[in-house]
């Protein structure tokens, strides 16, 4: 897992991904601290972090569409699959290596906070809980866009359906709202990011919000891993 | 060290690979002959554990590779047919990562540097693999491959798209790895097998159809020549006086033909040309030939005879 991990991390910053979703993600929350805290003179982040909800589903499939994708396209899954490190291990470690540069990118939040700390004391709570959120979220992320990522080798298709997915979470709520049926709009709704999300931007840290992510992560890992061990058996 | 017992893999309805067993000792080289896409790399997938079989079991050192994947994987150095390298990475960074991969228990810096040195791809260790000549990149295939020393070495088609003098490097090194590891190396090129293993198996459509020593498929090679013969009279007579013809290495008795007539393989030196020598020893013992025939077969129609045999085998099957 360690070595995978290493890897990724390392192929991330060896070619221009990880610069590019750095600039990409500092550039947006830059621009949203500037307009919401600076010229309002606001000390509450709120704001920033729920506009950055759209950006995230827009960043995630770049981190993760090299993922399994070109590994499968170059035949080096080859090598993993028939090195004694188990599939959970390889799955884990391509997750991890995303997450960490994910989580790179949400640390320009602090110095946000530091920034407010220079002329008010900031709500830490929002900025805690927050910062939770934003990991969850990235981390739920991640996990479904290195599924989709296991089912392709064109790095193109990996992206493309990231976004769609990303736009069909985005658009969660108005898709609710205009479904007549009342109960496949309630159980959209329960599966709706914003509303997890909306939640730890407020502050509020709640147990279900926190299991809701954890289990999207579990479930999408779960999959990535059925996938290849279908791919062994069919 | 490696046993591979009733190997079936099925993709929809087609037979990749049909019923193939076989073993092989510590410290063998075995040679995976056959045409293209008869089945050679999936049958090493399966053996690495890369797909699984429909049925049937591979065994490495006692591990089965799906019940103890993670043991018999270990026993394995695999070179697959395209190197599975990361083109962004140096050489080294590259073994340090398969290194790692693997789970190697021995000092790092000093084993890579030890297979560079093996390989000879020391001095292109700080290079990008991208930027690597063909040549190149399949050695690093092969050094990644030869990483923790597995006792078990399988190597699909090392020599593809190498030049002459390449390939016969990497052929010594088969030679010189085949002391210590089990080798098992499959080509679709017959010279190239026949040079450097100790046994063969030829593969056609997914099944096995035969497996022989090098030196009993290609015996014509080594400077005998082969008669066939179809001879009437007694057994004894025919075989004394057949052995006193000069230039006669051994003589065979095939099988019985009738009561009266059997067939016979003459082995002989190259060189000599000893139909006539037969013709009159046969006549002088009053033995007729019935018929007689140059069985002088090389390697390579072997091969060819052994493969159309197996088609034409098939293709009356589905006639039927």
């Amino acid at each position: 897992m360690g070595a995978i991990l290493k890897r990724e991390l390392g192929s991330f910053f060896n070619s221009a991904i990880a610069y590019v979703v750095m600039a990409v993600f500092f550039f947006f929350s830059g621009y949203f601290f500037y307009v919401f805290c600076l010229s309002y003179d606001s000390a509450n982040l709120t704001y920033v972090y729920s506009n950055m909800f759209f950006i995230i589903l827009f960043i995630v499939p770049i981190i993760t569409m090299k993922s399994f994708s070109e590994e499968k396209r170059q035949k080096t899954d080859q090598a993993l699959l028939t090195s004694p490190t188990s599939l959970f291990q390889i799955v884990m470690g391509k997750f991890l290596g995303a997450f960490v540069l994910y989580a790179i990118c949400c640390a320009v939040f602090i110095i946000y906070a530091l920034v407010i700390s220079f002329f008010t004391a900031p709500d830490w709570s929002v900025i805690l809980c927050t910062t939770i959120g934003i990991l969850l979220l990235g981390g739920a992320l991640i996990a479904i866009d290195i599924f989709i990522s296991s089912l392709t080798e064109s790095q193109v298709i990996s992206a493309v359906a990231g976004f769609a997915i990303g736009i069909v979470i985005y658009l969660m709520s108005n898709f609710t709202s205009s479904i007549p049926f009342a109960w496949l709009a309630s159980i959209l709704e329960t599966v709706n990011f914003l509303n997890y999300y909306q939640n730890f931007t407020y502050g509020v840290l709640r147990l279900s919000d926190v299991v809701f992510f954890l289990s999207i992560i579990g479930l999408f890992l779960f999959f990535t891993i059925r996938v290849f061990e279908k791919k062994r058996w069919s | 060290m490696v046993e591979v017992k009733n190997l079936t893999k099925r993709y929809g309805g087609i037979k990749a690979v049909n019923d193939i067993s076989f073993t092989v000792e510590s410290g063998e080289i075995l040679g995976f002959l056959g045409p293209n896409g008869a089945g050679k790399s999936t049958t090493m997938n399966m053996i690495t554990g890369y797909i699984s079989s429909t049925s049937g079991t591979v065994t490495i050192d006692g591990y089965d590779i799906l019940e103890n994947p993670k043991e018999a994987k270990s026993k394995i150095g695999y070179l697959p047919e395209i190197p599975p390298l990361y083109l962004d990475m140096t050489v080294r960074k590259y073994l340090e990562f398969m290194f790692d991969l693997k789970r190697v228990s021995l000092p790092k810096r000093e084993h890579i540097l030890e297979i560079m040195k093996i390989i000879k791809i020391t001095d292109v260790q700080d290079r990008i693999i991208k930027n690597l000549s063909k040549g190149y990149k399949q050695r690093v295939g092969f050094a990644q491959a030869l990483l923790g020393n597995p006792p078990v070495l399988i190597l699909d088609e090392p020599t593809v798209g190498l030049d002459p003098k390449q390939i016969i490097e990497i052929r010594n090194l088969i030679k010189s790895l085949g002391k210590k590891h089990t080798v098992i190396f499959s080509s679709h090129v017959l010279s190239e097998i026949s040079a450097t293993c100790d046994r063969i198996i030829v593969i056609s459509n997914g099944s096995i159809v035969a497996d022989a020593k090098t030196s009993e498929l290609s015996s014509s090679i080594s400077g005998e020549q082969k008669l066939a013969l179809e001879i009437e009279g007694s057994q004894s007579t025919i075989l004394n006086s057949l052995k006193n013809i000069p230039g006669v290495i051994r003589v065979k008795k095939m099988r019985d033909i009738n009561d009266q007539s059997g067939k016979y393989v003459i082995e002989y030196q190259n060189g000599y040309d000893i139909r006539r020598d037969v013709f009159n020893a046969m006549s002088r013992n009053d033995c007729p030939i019935l018929n007689m025939q140059s069985g002088n077969e090389t390697l390579e129609e072997s091969f060819l005879k052994l493969i159309s045999q197996d088609q034409t085998k098939k293709k009356t099957g589905g006639n039927l």
